[in-house]
C-alpha cells in the first residue's frame, strides 16, 4: 500500500521583549545564573503575575501576519506539572481560548504555492534550565529564562513531506524575524519546533496514529527526524504493525528517533483557567494600531522585488530572506539603479564576506552607498571587475569609500592606448619564443600574454583594450 | 464577662487610640509597649500569635511618633495591628501555619504590609491560622491551636483564629485576616468581634500566600464597625501588582458610621433560616432583627435557591486552585526539604509528605482529582456554573433589598478537638459564609449576642459588590444601640 505522511508543527518562539511575561525582570541572555530573577518569577509564596503588554502586542503582530482571527477575549490557563526548572510547578499558558486562531501562511514549493493552516497562536511563559553536573549526581537550576514570554504557533496537520515542513518552518521564522519579535535562533533555542507526524493510506481522509517528535534544534534536524520517522512508520505499517501514540526524541548523532513516553505515560496537565489573571481582552484599538504598523512581509516583498526590479524570483527570495538584507539591496539600488548587478554582488561577494550570516548585514562596514559606488566604478571603466573584488575586500576590512581605495592604491584601470601598447610591446619583446609558437598556431598562448601584461600593469589594464592591442601587435609580427 | 470603660491602652479601640495620638496624649511607642506587655501577659493562654515582631513594632511606633510630631500622620498612624501569618512581612518568617514554610522569611512585603508601613501602623506580629487557611478552627496550624478567649477549651473559629483571638483578647486593637470561605467572619462571630470580608478585588492580594486565588480576600478585624471603616480606608485600593484588584475609587468609609439606617431593607434568605437548628443562634438573630427594626429597617423574606450547593461547589473550586497554588512547595527553592531522599521524585514526595498536614493533603488530593482529565467537566466546570448561579441569586436578591441578613455560623463556638476528625462537620460551619466568597461579595460579621454559656454569636450582613460602606453603615447603626461588641472576655 502507498502511504502518505501528514505533518503538523508546533513552534515555540521566544519574544524579544525587554522584560519577562509576568514580571519586570530582564530577558537578557547570558547573565549570571539566577540573576534575572525576582520573587514573582521565582514562584515565591503570595506573588502574582501581571501581563507584559508588549508581549501581547507582539503576539497580535504575529497573529495578524499569519492571517489569524484574534479573539477579543482569551484566557490564561495553568498547565500543571512538576519539574525543578518550573518554580511554580505550573506554567502560565493558554488552553481553551488562545489569543488567535484560524490563520494561514503560504509556502513555496517547486513552482507552486501551498497554503498551510494555522490552528492557533497562544502566549505562555518559558521554563528555566537545568545544568547537570557530569561528575556528581547533582543538578543545578538556572531560572534566568523562567518567565520569558513565548508564543506557541500550532499548524494544521497539512504538510505531507519533510521538505514542506522545512519550507513552512522557514516561512514562519522569517515572518517572526521580519516582525522584529523573535531572533529566530534555533541553536540557542529562541525558536523551537516539535513535530506531529502520522501516516495514512494515500487518498484516505482520516488521520492515522501520530507520534510527536522533540529535540530537533536545526532545520536540518527537523527534516532528518521527519524523514526517519516516516520511514520507520512506513516499515511498521507495511509489516502489518500498529503505530502507538507516543512522544519520540530525535538523536542528532544517529539521525534516528526513540520513544520517550507513551500515551499512557503522558502527563495529565490538569489545565484550568488561571485565577490570578483576568480574562484577557484584546482591544480593537490595539489590533488596529498593530495592523497599521505591520511591516511588509517576506512574501509580499519578494513579489514586489520581482515586479519592481525585474530580478529573478530566486534572487528576490534570497534578498528578502532577511528584512535587513532586503533593505540593504533597496538602498543600494537607489544609488545604482542596476538591480541585477546589485543582486549578483550581494548574493556572491557580500554574502561571502558575511560568511553566509544575513544577520551580519547591519554591522557590515560596507554601506549601500559605498557598494553602489564600487559598482559605478566598474561600469564607467575606472576599474575592472577583478580589481573591484580586491577593492571590495579592502572596503570590508576598513569601511573606506571605494574611490579613496582606488586612488590611494593607484588601481585606476589603464585604458590609455599608448601606455598599453608600450606594455604589450615590452612583453612581446621579452617573450620571443612564445610569440613564435603563437604565430605557428598555438593561439591559446594569448592568455599567457594577457597575464604578463596584467602582471606588468599590476592588473590595472583595461581587459577589453588590452585584447585589441595585443591581437594587433601580434599580427604585426607575423 | 466584664464590661467597663477602657482605662488601659490595650483595651481601647483604634478610634480611641487615634484620638489620643492626635491630641499627643499618648505616644505610639507607649501604646505599642502596652500591647506587647498584654501579649506577654495573656498569649500563653490564648496563643494567638505565631511570631511577635516586637522590634519591628517599636521601630514602626517610633517612626509613627516622628510623623505625628511633624504633623504628617494619617488617622491610624501609630495604632498597632496584628497580621495573619499568611501575609508576607519582609525579613520576618511568614509560615502560613505550615511546617513546609516554618522557616520561610520572605524578601518582600505583601501590598497590605507596605500600606501599613506607609501609614506607620506598628506590626505587632504574625497571628496563628489554619494551615494554608484550610480549616474553620485554627486547629490545623502546625503551631497548635489558638484558644477562644471567651472559653479557652473552645476554638476561636478559623482560619483567621489567631488575628481574631488577638483582637478579642485585646492583644491588638486591630488585625488583618484573610477570608476564602468565611475565615474572617466565622472567627469574628466566635470571638465577639467585628470583621469584614471586602469585595473580591477591593484589597490587593499581592504577598498574601495563596490558598484559593479566586476566593481569597484580605479584610480587617476590630472591636467595632468604626474601626473597620478606618482600616478599610487604609487597605482598599487598586494595586497594579495584582491583576485581579479592581481600579476604582473607594469612598471614605468612616463617613458611613453615623448615617443611620432608617428606610433600609434587609433580605432574609428562607433557605438559611430553614436549615438553622440552633435555638441560641435563632434567638440572637431575632433579637438582632428587632433592634434593626427599631432603627427603621424593613425585613423581607427572599429565596437564594442555589446556596444549598455552595459548600459542594466550594469544595471543588477551592481545592482545585489550592492543588495548583501549593505545587510550588517542593523543596527545590525555599521552605522545608526532606533531610534524606533517593532521587528527585522521592525528594518531592518526602518533602511534601513531611511538610503538609492532613487537611492540606486532603484538599490537594481533592483538587488534583477534580482537575484531572476526564473529571474536569463533571467537577470543576460544574462547580464554576454553580458559582455563577449563586452570584445570580444574590443579584436578584439585591433587587429587593439593600443587604442580606443571616447568621455567620450555625452554632456558637465548638470545643477544640470536637470536629477535627470529622471534616464534613467542620466544613458545614461555613455554610452561611461560603456563598459570599463564591459571589465575590462583601460580608460583615457583627457581634449579635451570647449563648446561655456566655459564648459570642454573630450576625452576618451581605451587600452588593463594592458596597462595603453600606455594611459599615448597618453595623455601626446596630452597634450604636447594642453593647455586645463592647464586652470583653475575662482572661
Amino acid at each position: 500500500m502507498q502511504y502518505e505522511a501528514v505533518i503538523g508543527l508546533e513552534i515555540h518562539a521566544q519574544l524579544l521583549t525587554e522584560s519577562k511575561a509576568f514580571c519586570g525582570c530582564t530577558t537578557r541572555f547570558g547573565n549570571e545564573p539566577n540573576s534575572n530573577t525576582c520573587p514573582i518569577c521565582l514562584g515565591m509564596p503570595g506573588v502574582l503575575p501581571v501581563l507584559n503588554a508588549k508581549a501581547l502586542e507582539y503576539t497580535v503582530r504575529m497573529a495578524l501576519a499569519c492571517n489569524c482571527r484574534i479573539n477579543e477575549i482569551s484566557r490564561f490557563a495553568r498547565k500543571n506539572y512538576y519539574y525543578p526548572d518550573l518554580p511554580k510547578n505550573y506554567q502560565i499558558s493558554q488552553y481553551e481560548l488562545p489569543v488567535a486562531e484560524h490563520g494561514w501562511v503560504e509556502i513555496e514549493l517547486e513552482n507552486q504555492v501551498k497554503r498551510v493552516g494555522i490552528t492557533r497562536i497562544h502566549m505562555e511563559e518559558d521554563a528555566g534550565k537545568l545544568i547537570h553536573d557530569e561528575t556528581r549526581p547533582v543538578s543545578y537550576v538556572d531560572l534566568n529564562r523562567t518567565g520569558v514570554p513565548l508564543i506557541e504557533i500550532v499548524s494544521e496537520p497539512e504538510m505531507t513531506s519533510p521538505e514542506e515542513a522545512a519550507a513552512y518552518l522557514r516561512v514562519l521564522r522569517s515572518i517572526l524575524v521580519y516582525l522584529g519579535i523573535c531572533d529566530g535562533n534555533m541553536e540557542e533555542g529562541s525558536f523551537r519546533c516539535d513535530a506531529n507526524v502520522s501516516l495514512r493510506p494515500k487518498g484516505d481522509k482520516n488521520l492515522g496514529v501520530k507520534s510527536e517528535l522533540k529535540n530537533m534544534n536545526s532545520f536540518r534536524f527537523v527534516q532528518k527526524a521527519l524523514q526517519y520517522e516516516i520511514e520507520r512508520q512506513t516499515e511498521v505499517l507495511s509489516g502489518g504493525g500498529k503505530i502507538v501514540m507516543e512522544t519520540r526524541l530525535f538523536d542528532p548523532a544517529s539521525g534516528t528517533t526513540a520513544s520517550m513516553r507513551s500515551k499512557e505515560e503522558a502527563h495529565d496537565y490538569r489545565y484550568f483557567p488561571d485565577p490570578d489573571l483576568l480574562p484577557l481582552r484584546v482591544e480593537q484599538s490595539l489590533v488596529e494600531k498593530v495592523r497599521a504598523e505591520l511591516p511588509e512581509l517576506p512574501a509580499e516583498k519578494k513579489k514586489r522585488f520581482v515586479e519592481q526590479f525585474g530580478i529573478p524570483a530566486y534572487d528576490a527570495g534570497v534578498l528578502t530572506a532577511s528584512r535587513d538584507l532586503a533593505a540593504y539591496f533597496e538602498e543600494t539600488v537607489t544609488h545604482y539603479p542596476e538591480p541585477k548587478q546589485v543582486s549578483n554582488w550581494i548574493m556572491t561577494e557580500l554574502m561571502r564576506a558575511l560568511k553566509g550570516e544575513e544577520s551580519g548585514i547591519t554591522s557590515c562596514p560596507v554601506r549601500p552607498k559605498q557598494l553602489a559606488g564600487l559598482l559605478k566604478s566598474i561600469q564607467d571603466g575606472t576599474i575592472s571587475g577583478k580589481i573591484a573584488k580586491t577593492v571590495f575586500e579592502e572596503m570590508c576590512a576598513t569601511g573606506k569609500d571605494p574611490a579613496k581605495i582606488i586612488k590611494d592604491k593607484g588601481l585606476v584601470q589603464v585604458s590609455d592606448t599608448g601606455a598599453l601598447t608600450n606594455a604589450v610591446v615590452d612583453v612581446l619583446d621579452k617573450n620571443r619564443a612564445e610569440v613564435e609558437r603563437y604565430l605557428a598556431g598555438k593561439t591559446n598562448l594569448i592568455g599567457f600574454f594577457v597575464g604578463q601584461v596584467m602582471k606588468a600593469t599590476k592588473g590595472k589594464a583595461n581587459p577589453k583594450a588590452l585584447n585589441e592591442i595585443l591581437t594587433e601587435e601580434l599580427e604585426k609580427r607575423r | 464577662m466584664v464590661k467597663k470603660k477602657a482605662t488601659n491602652l490595650y483595651e481601647m479601640t483604634a478610634s480611641e487610640l487615634s484620638g489620643l495620638l492626635k491630641k499627643r496624649k499618648v505616644s505610639s511607642v507607649e501604646i505599642t509597649k502596652a500591647l506587647l506587655d498584654r501579649i506577654a501577659e495573656v498569649d500563653g493562654k490564648v496563643r494567638a500569635y505565631v511570631t511577635v515582631t516586637a522590634d519591628l513594632a517599636l521601630e514602626m511606633a517610633q517612626e509613627a511618633d516622628r510623623r505625628l510630631a511633624a504633623g504628617d500622620g494619617n488617622p491610624l498612624t501609630g495604632v498597632p495591628i496584628a497580621v495573619k501569618d499568611n501575609m508576607c512581612v519582609k525579613g520576618h518568617r511568614t509560615t502560613c501555619g505550615s511546617r513546609i514554610l516554618a522557616h520561610f522569611v520572605p524578601p518582600y512585603d505583601a501590598r497590605v504590609v507596605t500600606l501599613l508601613h506607609e501609614h506607620s501602623m506598628p506590626i505587632l506580629g504574625l497571628a496563628n491560622m489554619d494551615e494554608f487557611a484550610m480549616g474553620s478552627s485554627t486547629e490545623t496550624s502546625c503551631h497548635g491551636p489558638t484558644c477562644n478567649p471567651w472559653a479557652l477549651d473552645r476554638t476561636p473559629g478559623g482560619s483567621s483564629g489567631g488575628p481574631v483571638a488577638a483582637v478579642a483578647a485585646r492583644e491588638a486593637p486591630l488585625a488583618l485576616g484573610s477570608d476564602t470561605g468565611g475565615s474572617i467572619r466565622l472567627p469574628a462571630s466566635f470571638c465577639g468581634v467585628t470583621g469584614i470580608k471586602p469585595t473580591y478585588g477591593a484589597v490587593s492580594r499581592y504577598g498574601l500566600v495563596a490558598y484559593a486565588s479566586s476566593l481569597d480576600q484580605i479584610g480587617p478585624i476590630a472591636a467595632d464597625a468604626k474601626d473597620l471603616a478606618m482600616v478599610l480606608n487604609v487597605i482598599c485600593g487598586h494595586d497594579p501588582m495584582d491583576s485581579t484588584s479592581v481600579p476604582r475609587e473607594h469612598p471614605d468609609f468612616t463617613k458611613s458610621v453615623s448615617k443611620g439606617v432608617k428606610g433600609m431593607t434587609l433580605g432574609v434568605p428562607t433557605e438559611f433560616f430553614r436549615s438553622l437548628d440552633n435555638a441560641e443562634v435563632e434567638k440572637a438573630m431575632s433579637e438582632a432583627r428587632a433592634v434593626l427594626e427599631a432603627e427603621g429597617v424593613k425585613f423581607v423574606e427572599l429565596s437564594l435557591p442555589h446556596l444549598d450547593y455552595g459548600i459542594a461547589a466550594y469544595y471543588i473550586i477551592a481545592p482545585s486552585e489550592a492543588s495548583s497554588n501549593l505545587a510550588r512547595y517542593d523543596g527545590v527553592k525555599y521552605g522545608h526539604r526532606a533531610a534524606s531522599f533517593d532521587g528527585m521524585i522521592d525528594m518531592y514526595c518526602r518533602t511534601r509528605a513531611e511538610g503538609f498536614g492532613p487537611e492540606v493533603k486532603r484538599r490537594i488530593m481533592l483538587g488534583t482529582y477534580a482537575l484531572s482529565s476526564g473529571y474536569y467537566d463533571a467537577y470543576y466546570l460544574k462547580a464554576a456554573k454553580v458559582r455563577t448561579l449563586i452570584t445570580e441569586d444574590f443579584k436578584r436578591a439585591f433587587e429587593k433589598c439593600d443587604a442580606v441578613f443571616c447568621p455567620v455560623a450555625p452554632s456558637p463556638p465548638f470545643k477544640i478537638g470536637e470536629k477535627i476528625d470529622d471534616p464534613i462537620q467542620m466544613y458545614l460551619m461555613d455554610v452561611f459564609t461560603i456563598p459570599v466568597n463564591m459571589a465575590g461579595l462583601p460580608g460583615i460579621s457583627v457581634p449579635a449576642g451570647f449563648s446561655a454559656d456566655g459564648l459570642p454569636i454573630g450576625m452576618q450582613l451581605i451587600a452588593p459588590h463594592f458596597e462595603e460602606a453600606r455594611l459599615i453603615q448597618l453595623a455601626a447603626a446596630f452597634q450604636k444601640t447594642t453593647d455586645h461588641h463592647t464586652k470583653r472576655p475575662a482572661l
